[in-house]
């Protein structure tokens, strides 16, 4: 399979959000954070509490998501599923940053054998079921919120090795390096005062990119009861949780944490990619006109 | 084609199957010792797992013995040669979750997942091919940005809550089919009308969470060739708008989307592990998943072992598909 044809490949066409649609997207996402923010203070949950005289109401004035099975309310536990789904999507997303950021550093200021080498590895963890690896590491490692993010960050550092090797290769040769070495700095000099401010803002874009993935990843391990403890509100463990529930006709235990996580990934993903955009200067040059 | 030209490419071939075995070889030897590296990392006690409930009252000198046994306190390097070994002769181990030899699990569950991913690839593949090229041809259109903005919109909807919704409508309210299982409750055996009316549900929703990525792909692709020098030639030559769509410019855009379907099998398979949990299949999603609840080793190295095979496998069968529909492409 040639080169080109797999960067097509991987390159994959992404919405355009215009500035009306990146508005919305960005409004939606701070009101999520913000609330996610100050839930504690302002509506603290008891996650242990449950109410055996109020299971399964359906949604009315009182309870606007319903509640559940043990009686809890589905809108309140939904924010702090929320909150702890985009907690463990931003740290996981961080710790693929750092992994899959080295690995990029090394296989791109080094090249050689050292290049060929991590990026057959990095093709070869891609061939991979991402999931199913995920839930080997959870599985061996026991569920709990570290072993969850090591999980995803474990599976989801591919894009960005990718991303910092390229720009590296790119900007390997251009003068301001020459200039530098010819200047008597060291490899690691060079390294962290020239190369990296340079990748830095891809490397921040695609950590960006990667926190619907983690927030997925995450959400997907808690469905399968793999991933947080259940009794903890997360979105994974509330759709689960409803699952059982549908089946009585309680079918809004998990109609609202999914509908969190739809909206508030399509809204990051939306807000990314009219980032990306305005990073890339032909796309930038098409914007304006 | 010429006898000489068809033995040069079938030589071609050969090479290439010879290459991809032996970049094959160290991804699994990698895989099976990263996992096994796991493995050996995790806190888990084999004996006790084995043991289960009564290692409360089993002997500490019962499960030493046990342990001697099976060698867990060999040196890590010896473990893993015999752990290789006993997989290379066939013998993939006992599963505590299941109590049963993996081999047997593997067999009796291995077919309905394949059932599942290859019906749900078919769909994906006529599905995205008619409706990427549709929207393609009318480009900008209200069909072609309709499509595009449901294909978005799909694309951040998780696979299961998809399912969960599937049931609600379709198996709770409207009635129509069923909402899990493979056959009713009532048959004594898999009859085929039976199993595919089960399947109608988790195919159609493993099918619509992988359709975006390719009728994205496929819209672009044919958008892009339409605009290309043979297309116009079909064209000025008066042929009907059906064939020069479908005969050149769908032809030309359809190279890439082989090496799609190769990159993207591992998102499938990862879908279908999802989708049989939702749909209680019994397929090897399910066993999976109680393998890792219960800390099964062997069972969950055999499977994801099996994934990886099958996975490169289907990648060497995209590489032989892209050279043989593209005549440019020389195999090395």
């Amino acid at each position: 399979m040639s080169a080109a044809v797999l960067a097509r490949v991987r390159r994959l066409p992404r919405p355009r959000p215009g500035r009306v649609g990146a508005t919305v997207a960005g409004t939606v996402l701070a009101a999520a954070v913000l609330a996610c923010l100050f839930a504690p203070v302002l509506w603290p949950l008891d996650q242990s509490a449950v109410d055996l005289s109020q299971t399964r109401l359906a949604p009315s004035l009182l309870h606007p998501a319903g509640t559940d099975d043990l009686g809890r309310d589905v809108a309140h536990r939904s924010l702090y599923g929320l909150r702890v789904s985009l907690l463990v999507g931003v740290v996981a997303a961080l710790v693929a940053a750092v992994i899959g950021g080295a690995v990029g550093a090394l296989a791109g200021t080094l090249g050689g054998v050292v290049d060929r080498v991590l990026m057959r590895l990095v093709d070869t963890i891609a061939a991979l079921p991402h999931l199913l690896l995920g839930i080997f590491i959870v599985a061996m490692l026991r569920p709990s919120l570290g072993a969850v993010v090591l999980s995803i960050g474990l599976t989801h550092w591919l894009s960005t090795a990718r991303i910092v090797r390229s720009e590296l290769l790119s900007l390997r040769h251009r003068p301001f390096i020459d200039a530098a070495v010819s200047g008597g700095a060291g490899r690691l000099r060079v390294l962290t005062r020239h190369l990296l401010p340079h990748v830095l803002p891809r490397l921040a874009l695609a950590i960006t990119l990667m926190i619907p993935h983690a927030v997925w990843h995450e959400t997907a391990l808690s469905f399968l009861g793999l991933g947080l403890p259940p009794h903890l509100a997360s979105l994974g463990n509330m759709i689960n949780d409803g699952r059982a529930s549908l089946l009585t006709g309680a079918w809004w235990a998990s109609l609202t944490p999914g509908l969190a996580l739809i909206v508030v990934t399509l809204a990051l993903a939306t807000l990314t990619a009219r980032w990306r955009d305005r990073l890339d200067p032909r796309v930038r040059a098409e914007l304006q006109l | 084609m010429t006898e000489r030209i068809r033995r040069r490419r079938l030589a071609g071939a050969g090479g290439v199957v010879r290459r991809r075995l032996l970049v094959a070889v160290p991804v699994l030897v990698a895989t099976s010792a990263g996992m096994f590296a796991l493995g050996a990392a995790s806190p888990i006690d084999p004996a006790q797992q084995y043991a289960g409930a009564a290692a409360f009252t089993t002997s500490e000198e019962n499960l030493a013995q046990i342990r001697a046994n099976w060698g867990v306190d060999d040196p890590l390097p010896v473990q893993y040669a015999r752990w290789v070994g006993n997989l290379l002769r066939g013998d993939l181990g006992w599963s505590t979750s299941r109590h049963e030899p993996v081999v047997d699990v593997l067999a009796a569950r291995a077919g309905w997942t394949l059932l599942l991913v290859g019906a749900a690839l078919a769909v994906v593949l006529v599905a995205s091919l008619l409706l990427g090229t549709l929207a393609a041809y009318r480009r900008g259109g209200w069909f072609d940005r309709g499509l595009r903005a449901s294909a978005y919109a799909v694309q951040s909807v998780p696979v299961f809550w998809l399912g969960l919704a599937a049931i609600a409508v379709f198996a709770l309210s409207l009635g129509w089919l069923p909402a899990g299982g493979l056959t009713d409750i009532t048959a004594t055996g898999t009859d085929p009308a039976d199993v595919a009316r089960h399947l109608i549900l988790p195919v159609g929703v493993l099918a619509l969470s992988q359709v975006p990525w390719f009728v994205l792909f496929i819209r672009d692709s044919v958008a892009d060739s339409l605009r290309d020098d043979h297309v116009l030639a079909a064209r000025a030559r008066g042929l009907p708008g059906r064939t020069v769509l479908f005969g050149h410019a769908l032809r030309t855009g359809l190279l890439p989307f082989i090496t799609l379907i190769g990159t993207h099998l591992p998102e499938i398979v990862g879908g279908a592990v999802l989708v049989e949990t939702v749909f209680s299949l019994p397929g090897l999603g399910a066993v999976t998943v109680q393998a890792a609840l219960g800390s099964d080793f062997p069972l969950l190295a055999a499977t994801t072992l099996a994934t990886t095979v099958v996975v490169l496998t289907a990648n060497l069968a995209t590489d032989l598909a892209y050279a043989a529909a593209d005549p440019r492409v020389r195999l090395e």
